[in-house]
């Protein structure tokens, strides 16, 4: 049993950076637009080269 | 699924349009667009590529789940401008105004909720794993261990999740009230409270991971609630947007722009053509025409000079007139229509909803339940742990998970599926109130008709009388000039020059045809009899007799199909129209409503509709003057278009965004099933607690029976709740 010291801690990590992701895509405003973004990628605009870097001003966690 | 999260404050520079050299610009305007008819990649493309080759321009964001673009411009580019070029793209584009759109409050709602809800996910996770190993048969020490560690994720965890719950029930209770978050706060505590005293005594049950699921499933069932609501309150925001209230105040011979909240009696105005008059007045200087149809549904324009009077809500259509103001604000017409509004919205707000009836029940014979069970117990065992455990197990199985995603899950794909149709709910119970409609009442101008005269008798001027009518027409902006080109432009004839061209405020425009005087105005100035009973106006070139051109007011797209298949479905279809009989006839005629009634006055609308419910009927009125607002508010549902006044927008319960009418039979439609997928909710719920209770109360429910009956029962309502959203195109 003693495998569960590892895995226990392990397993409360993984959660942990999942529940991060979520919080760092919640606070840079992806989720507001879903229906738009998805439709957004297949457009051909930026196709060439990526989007050059910017702040984006709208994003409270950019600025 | 439709309005998440809040939308971005502004343009995003990375679209700018010269991507080579990004910049960030500081934002000198932000103007907000509302694009109704977008749906696709290529729209959004198109959109922001239309706006961005704007001079002035900085970037333009579309947002197509809110159907909106967000613009970041210079300060002398103007929204009306920027719409009229996405009108030019073939997009319906309608003004808001950003201050008005105060999302950030709203939307800060959803996200605080999404990250409680968040956090309660990740933790009902981990302490489900942990649950799972002691179900499947973890005891002595290791049970222990894993029921601390569930202890020690679920009270933090807890602590910040359920926070909403446990303040609202303290604000109920406070209040001496009971609402649907005392039982939950009472399980909630319990649950964590029992367990905490069961892990401490080496106990074989522990509740922790129930406590965590149903914070969950209720913070998944608040944030749609919180969403449709912001989506309610923007609709709302949004649509007081579309209405300015400015006015020019002549100070000193010059026309000063002022708020209407400061002008007082006394003070003159000028109204501008194309302009609304913000008060009541009487005309001092100018001759025009007024278009009443928004205050009287009357198509006809009326000639106005000095010494007449002019009421607020008029539109001023030829020339600038100036107007002494006679009452202002709260006295003038248009507010004591607004007041009727007023009286007849409070007997709306008794409605009370299918939720709402469900909670009345619940709460009290959740808590009666699990008192008589934590009662019943104690007497029986004369154990207090025991009992206490029991009574936790009924709290947490009766808990409303299920009851709290039934109606906000149906809502929000229902009113998501109407969004993408051009519709806007407004108001939380106006789905269930559209269900119940079995009377549509129509008003006839700006709803049934587009409120844009057509030009019937076209092609039976000569040549020449057509390129002289359109070279007359040219010289103002009065809409039946604008008929006369539009249909000119339909089927373009020879072209001529016109000198002299000079419109005459009230009567018309005259000039120089051909070297020739032409005259196209008012029939009694050009010399010509009046015939009929609609619109018209006369031609004379030269010396020849004097042509007559029709218009009509034209169908509203869509108007056609939606009385079609509205009497298809059973309904019954009435036309009140404030309009001459002649005209408001031959609308109902032309889409065969049998019943219809002219030269109704607001007050008359709005006792029809009374009578029509004092019969029993529930009437569902859609209107957009302001001689509708009554109506709108007496009715027990109601729709306006986008483009009504905002008096008659804000009576109602639901928005047309779009010009097409047809989508609100598709309402009606959606409301109905959604109403039926309600119901089947509750039903479900229901059945879960019959089955789970007598378990719980006979003391039989492990944490395994509960979670399952929990989960099991939230999945089915939500998945029961998608199947409004149905097909996506």
């Amino acid at each position: 049993m003693n495998v569960l010291a590892y895995l226990i801690p392990v397993s409360l990590l993984l959660g942990g950076i999942g529940l991060a992701a979520f919080v760092f895509t919640l606070r840079s405003s992806q989720y507001d637009d879903p229906e738009g973004d998805s439709r957004r990628i297949l457009g051909d605009t930026w196709d060439d080269k990526p989007r050059p870097e910017t702040v984006r001003k709208d994003r409270p966690s950019d600025r | 699924m439709s309005y998440a999260g809040q939308p971005a404050a502004m343009g995003c520079p990375g679209c700018v349009a010269a991507p080579d050299t990004p910049e960030i610009v500081l934002p000198d305007a932000r103007l907000i667009l509302s694009l109704p008819t977008i749906h696709c990649q290529a729209c959004i493309a198109r959109v922001e590529e239309a706006l961005n080759a704007h001079p002035g321009v900085n970037g333009a964001r579309v947002n197509l789940t809110r159907k909106r673009v967000m613009i970041d411009a210079d300060r002398d580019v103007t929204a009306e401008e920027l719409a009229g070029r996405l009108r030019a793209a073939g997009f319906e584009a309608w003004e808001l105004d950003p201050a008005a759109l105060q999302d950030t409050l709203t939307g800060s709602t959803g996200r605080d909720l999404l990250m409680r809800m968040a956090v309660a996910g990740f933790a009902a996770m981990n302490v489900m794993l942990l649950s799972v190993a002691v179900w499947s048969g973890a005891t002595d020490a290791t049970r222990d261990l894993f029921h601390w560690i569930s202890a020690a994720i679920t009270l933090p965890a807890l602590g910040f999740s359920a926070q909403p719950f446990f303040r609202n029930a303290w604000s109920a209770l406070r209040a001496g009230r009971l609402n649907m978050d005392v039982p939950i706060s009472l399980a909630i505590a319990l649950a964590v409270a029992t367990s905490l005293w069961e892990t401490w005594l080496s106990g074989e049950h522990a509740y922790f991971d129930a406590a965590l699921t149903l914070t969950f499933f209720l913070l998944a069932g608040r944030w749609l609630e919180a969403r449709a609501r912001s989506a309610a309150r923007s609709a709302a925001e949004e649509l007081t947007a579309l209405e300015v209230p400015r006015a020019w105040k002549m100070e000193g011979g010059e026309a000063v722009q002022v708020a209407v909240a400061e002008l007082s009696p006394g003070d003159a105005l000028l109204i501008r053509p194309g302009a609304r008059a913000p008060v009541d007045g009487r005309i001092t200087a100018g001759v025009s025409e007024v278009d009443r149809s928004a205050l009287t549904g009357e198509t006809l324009p009326e000639v106005r000079s000095p010494g007449h009077h002019m009421s607020a809500g008029e539109l001023n259509l030829t020339g600038p007139l100036t107007v002494v103001a006679t009452a202002v604000g709260s006295d003038t017409s248009l507010n004591r229509l607004a007041a009727l509004v007023a009286v007849a919205e409070s007997g709306r707000s008794r409605y009370t909803s299918l939720a709402d009836r469900a909670a009345r029940l619940y709460a009290p014979g959740v808590h009666i339940l699990a008192a008589l069970s934590f009662a019943g117990w104690l007497v029986w065992s004369g154990d207090m742990r025991v009992a206490a455990n029991i009574a936790a197990a009924v709290l947490i199985i009766t808990c409303p998970c299920a009851l709290g995603l039934a109606v906000p899950a149906v809502t929000t794909a229902a009113s998501g599926r109407l969004f993408s149709r051009g519709l806007l709910i407004k108001n939380a119970t106006a789905l269930e109130r559209l269900a119940e409609a079995d009377t549509v009442v129509f008003d006839k101008t700006g709803t049934l008709t587009s409120g844009n005269p057509v030009l019937t008798n076209w092609s039976s001027l000569s040549e020449r009388e057509k390129a002289a009518a359109v070279l007359l027409a040219r010289g103002s902006s009065h809409p039946l000039s604008l008929a006369v080109i539009a249909a000119a432009e339909a089927n373009p004839g020879q072209s001529l020059s016109a000198e002299d061209l000079r419109e005459v405020p009230g009567y018309g425009t005259e000039g120089l045809i051909g070297g020739e005087p032409a005259r196209l105005g008012r029939p009694d100035w050009v010399g010509a009899e009046a015939k009929g009973d609609g619109l018209c106006s006369a031609l004379q070139v030269g010396d020849a007799p004097a042509a007559l051109l029709t218009f009509e007011d034209s169908l509203r797209p869509g108007a056609e199909e939606l009385v079609k298949r509205l009497l298809s479905m059973g309904l019954e279809v009435a036309l009140l129209s404030g309009d001459r009989s002649e005209v408001a006839g031959r609308t109902a005629a032309a889409l065969g409503i049998s019943s219809w009634r002219a030269g109704v006055l607001p007050e008359e609308k709005a006792q029809y509709i009374r009578d029509l419910r004092d019969r029993g009927h529930r009437v569902l009125m859609v209107g957009d003057g302001l001689n509708d607002t009554a109506a709108l508010a007496e009715a027990h549902v109601s729709v306006s278009p986008a483009q009504a006044l905002d008096a008659a927008r804000a009576a109602s319960d639901i928005v047309l965004l779009g010009q097409d009418l047809s989508p609100v039979a598709e309402a009606i439609e959606t409301a109905g099933q959604a109403t039926r997928r309600i119901r089947e909710n509750f039903r479900i719920a229901t059945v879960y607690n019959v089955v789970a209770v007598p378990l719980a109360v006979a003391g039989m429910a492990t944490p395994l029976i509960a979670a399952l009956a929990m989960s099991l029962s939230s999945l089915t309502v939500s998945v029961n709740a998608l199947r409004v959203a149905g097909r996506r195109k």
